[in-house]
């Protein structure tokens, strides 16, 4: 009976995820510049990797698997933010500068 | 000598934990890893600093588990942005970083940036420049919530 609920969580984590990553998809294209942009690929960094990876260590249960799983995400958790703050900080020493006010759709593409 | 032991220990488990074979001779090449790692450590002189996950207090998972909330609201907030792109209003703004220790500095930095809706732009010593996307992730910033939390964290440390 636990085995079928965990299943179904996981599985509702996994596809909850594949959402997340699609909708952080369509953000970047629909959003105008490198800095909004920034932002929906913030969403694949972080939500949908703890919703994947958290439905992967439900599927694979008590095991060296899962460890290895949360380490993934811990280092994950640690990376992200650095490389998307690297990203932001070279787009300003390249001189973008961020488009601000009312957004709209995305010309530049 | 405890930060020695710490270290040891933690590095040893994370070894049990991600190798999966315990035969001798694996085994024995793991314990001459772990001697290695903490010789060399010694000479950078880095043990028992931040880098040591046992100076840590448990004010750290706490800190994590509220860090994945604000990060669940704050993915449904741009998923809704995503959906309406016509609502974003992008602006850069400056918050005051009232942290005293590097490592609390990077964590708020960091925080900042792992939160969507957010990107921290420039780090400095007494404040942050920060990308918001639209008005309510600014307000998560300069109301100075995380700020707090992050202030929270550093006091757990300076007990030990």
């Amino acid at each position: 009976m636990v085995d079928i609920v965990l299943d179904w969580v996981s599985w509702l984590m996994l596809l909850s995820g594949g959402l997340v990553a699609v909708i952080g998809g369509i953000g970047l294209l629909r959003f105008p510049d490198i800095y909004t942009r920034l932002h929906a690929g913030g969403m694949t960094d972080t939500l949908c990797m703890l919703l994947i990876i958290g439905g992967l260590i439900l599927q694979s249960g008590l095991s060296i698997l899962s460890i290895k799983l949360a380490l993934i995400l811990l280092f994950m958790l640690f990376t992200a933010p650095t490389a998307a703050h690297a990203l932001a900080r070279a787009a300003m020493v390249d001189g973008v500068e961020p488009q601000t006010g009312e957004g709209e759709p995305s010309s530049n593409t | 000598m405890r930060y020695f032991l710490s270290l040891a220990i933690i590095l040893s488990a994370l070894w049990l934990g991600i190798s999966g074979v315990y035969k001798p001779v694996i085994l024995a090449l793991g314990a001459a890893s772990v001697l290695l790692v903490v010789w060399l450590s010694a000479r950078m002189e880095v043990v028992g600093t931040e880098h040591n996950p046992a100076v840590y207090s448990w004010r750290l998972p706490v800190y994590w588990g509220w860090l994945v909330w604000q990060i669940v609201m704050a993915n449904v907030h741009i998923a809704r942005l995503v959906l309406q792109p016509q609502r974003i209003r992008p602006r850069v703004i400056r918050a005051p970083v009232p942290h005293k220790t590097p490592v609390a500095k990077v964590t708020y930095a960091n925080s900042i940036t792992l939160t969507p809706g957010t990107i921290t732009l420039r780090l400095e010593a007494d404040f942050v420049d920060v990308h918001a996307i639209d008005d309510h992730s600014a307000a998560g910033i300069e109301g100075g919530g995380m700020a707090a939390k992050v202030s929270w964290l550093e006091r757990g440390r300076e007990i030990d």
